[in-house]
């Protein structure tokens, strides 16, 4: 009897400590997107009336521009994140085994610097740098390499700068934790086995970090695939984002319902991103999410 | 990681959940009891507007002549009307949106209410202005706003590097990459008068509106290398004129006038085939709580001397009577110069039926995808 209670008091404990994160997640996640999937099942057929209807969707899947922006935005968030991993994983490295104590510290210090001042702050930072009459023009002109100061703001490959370097850290962080824990008599009995630099890669610290990799892959996929203001003020006129294309049609073109059925695309394809990620690598979603 | 570390976190984080949640809690309860009260010419009034719209020195003798408070949130048409339709009209006590933009979004959304021109001193504000407005922002024989400020749409040139005299002279080979334009409904309009096509004439048709933005659609994608940038903001395409990087742009006429006090080359020209003029009004947000505060406004910023300040902030023309004459003489001499016959070429904006700005959404999309 005694016991029972106990159990019921624990039970109802757990709830208690779980309800203002369960209120937070209902709330302010769920809620509103059931509000936008009915949402994005409506067509206007008259001033202020409208009816069910799969039109929204069908202007997707109609409009061959929709679907080009949608697909290149998937096809930049996938580069920019091979590109995140490619650079993130020395510095992790270098972060979790080769430096010590103070040093180690420090350098997670410089890479989480660039994120005490805002997004927007650091990404008027790269237009002062990239601009024709910017730092970075002048400079290959004044070292005599170019002749006329070049435009590098407005291209594809600025929007992948910027997405890079706005989500460096959150590589950085998960690399480091599963990188740390590989223990560094593994790797030395790699080598007096005699393999090189590249079969440790391969064999050893690979495989121990992969789920660091994941996760860093899928945190930075998402962010990098709903990221607005990088893409929207580095891209210029072709920046053709799809978060933009969703903002677009909600505040410019007062057609919440066209919005709503394009976030909802979104949400399928991270959601598929993901699925496909973790498939590929072999990993297990609850694995990855706790080293994130 | 350390489990028990990420225990001890976790409940820090639902601790200061539950703090936050108690704390909201409280507040809407507060401000709920708080309402009723706010309805007399007291407290704070709430405003949307567009940058520079309410000057600090007007607002802070507005507070010192009546005591009401009051807080301006910048923003856009677009947005603004997004911003009332997203809370039904609520949030805010006075709106600034353009004349054109009030009847479509008040058939289709019900954001504003009436005004009452008794509590208004319509003798103080300019009859043909009023009468635009009567005229376009009339719903159900009830009138949504009144004239606040006007002006013109037209070309900034930096008359050292280039000349120009049109909307299609962004076009000329010879400004590839040196020009820009907003990508909003304006140029869309701007661009068929220059191809010698009235737009505004088939608003009510929409089979042929829609074969004409087809056109213009077309002329801008073409036009596309000449666009350094579409800007989406004011000091966006000032920036690029005074560095140098863009030699022409379609701009209204404040952004050029205030280039042009920095430096003479810069100049605001009216387009041959007509520049295009914008009223912006003061409308009243449907459940706004301070009404008696958004009608001590409208009056206050319609007598002359404040309307003049006003004017002289935004670098445009009062709506309000007697203004003008108060008006900066700089400003007047660049309109002179700007509008050699004053403003008889001017093409005012006819109220936007609802629909439109889907089809010229559909446009706009397809010239920012073009390569």
């Amino acid at each position: 009897m005694a016991e029972t209670r106990a159990r019921v008091s624990h039970y109802l404990l757990l709830w208690l400590l779980l309800a203002p994160a369960l209120l937070w997640l209902f709330g302010l996640i769920v809620m509103p997107h059931l509000d936008l999937a009915l949402l994005s099942f409506r067509e206007r057929v008259g001033p202020g009336e409208y009816a069910f209807g799969l039109a929204q969707y069908r202007t997707f899947f109609g409009e061959p521009l929709y679907w080009d922006v949608f697909v290149r935005t998937a096809l930049i968030s996938l580069v920019a994140t091979a590109l995140t991993l490619l650079l993130a994983f020395p510095i992790a490295w270098t972060i979790a085994k080769l430096t010590r104590g103070r040093l180690s510290a420090l350098l997670f210090a410089v890479c989480l610097i660039p994120f005490w001042v805002s997004e927007t702050v650091r990404t008027l930072g790269w237009m002062i740098l990239l601009r024709e009459t910017g730092v970075l023009p002048g400079l290959l002109v004044t070292l005599g390499l170019t002749e006329a100061p070049i435009e590098m703001l407005y291209h594809d490959a600025t929007i992948l700068v910027g997405l890079v370097y706005t989500s460096l850290l959150f590589m950085v962080v998960p690399l480091y934790g599963s990188l740390e824990s590989l223990d560094d008599s593994l790797i030395e009995a790699a080598y007096d086995l005699g393999g090189n630099g590249l079969t440790v890669l391969r064999t050893v610290v690979i495989p121990h970090a992969l789920p660091g990799i994941t996760a860093g892959c899928i945190v930075v996929f998402m962010l990098t695939l709903g990221n607005y203001l990088t893409a929207s003020l580095l891209g210029g006129k072709n920046s053709l984002w799809f978060t933009e294309q969703i903002y677009t049609q909600f505040i410019t073109r007062f057609n919440w319902e066209q919005g709503a059925a394009f976030g909802f695309l979104l949400l399928a394809l991270s959601s598929a991103m993901v699925w496909l990620g973790l498939r590929l690598s072999g990993q297990r979603f609850s694995d990855v999410m706790s080293r994130t | 990681m350390n489990s028990r570390l990420v225990n001890s976190r976790l409940v820090g984080t639902i601790r200061r959940r539950v703090i936050a949640v108690t704390g909201l809690a409280a507040l809407l309860s507060m401000s709920l009891a708080a309402t009723p009260a706010a309805a007399q010419a007291s407290g704070t009034l709430r405003i949307i507007t567009w940058a520079d719209y309410v000057p600090a020195d007007v607002a802070a003798q507005f507070t010192k002549e009546t005591g009401i408070k009051v807080e301006v949130a910048l923003s856009n048409n677009e947005e603004m009307i997004s911003k009332l339709r997203a809370t039904r009209g609520a949030g805010f006590d006075l709106a600034q949106p353009s004349q054109d933009r009030i009847a479509g979004p008040q058939q289709e959304f019900g954001i504003y209410k009436p005004i009452d021109l008794a509590k208004v001193r319509t003798e103080r504000i300019q009859p043909d202005l009023l009468a635009t407005v009567r005229r376009n922002a009339t719903v159900g024989g009830k009138l949504y706003a009144l004239p606040y400020v006007w002006g013109a749409e037209g070309l900034v040139v930096n008359t050292k590097r280039t000349k120009i005299n049109d909307y299609l002279d962004l076009c000329r080979p010879d400004l590839k990459g040196r020009t820009s334009v907003r990508l909003r409904r304006p140029t869309l309009m701007a661009f068929a008068f220059a191809m010698g096509k009235d737009p505004f004439a088939l608003y009510g048709n929409r089979p042929a509106y829609t074969a004409l933005m087809e056109q213009v659609g077309a002329k801008l994608i073409s036009c596309k290398a000449n666009f350094r940038f579409f800007f989406d903001n004011r000091d966006q395409l000032l920036n690029g004129m005074r560095s140098g990087e863009l030699h022409a742009a379609m701009m209204w006429d404040s952004g050029g006038w205030r280039l042009n006090r920095e430096n003479p080359d810069i100049q605001f020209i009216a387009p041959k085939s007509g520049a295009l003029g914008w009223l912006d009004t003061y409308a009243l947000p449907a459940r706004g709580k301070n009404e008696a505060a958004a009608y001590a406004w409208i009056n206050f910023t319609l007598r002359p001397d404040i309307a003049a300040r006003i004017a002289k902030s935004i670098g445009n023309f009062s709506a309000a009577k007697d203004a003008d004459k108060l008006t900066d003489p700089v400003l007047r001499a660049q309109f002179a110069a700007s509008f050699p016959d004053g403003f008889k070429s001017v093409r005012w904006y006819p109220a936007i039926p609802p629909g439109l700005e889907e089809i010229e959404g559909r446009i706009l999309d397809r010239v920012k995808a073009a390569q």
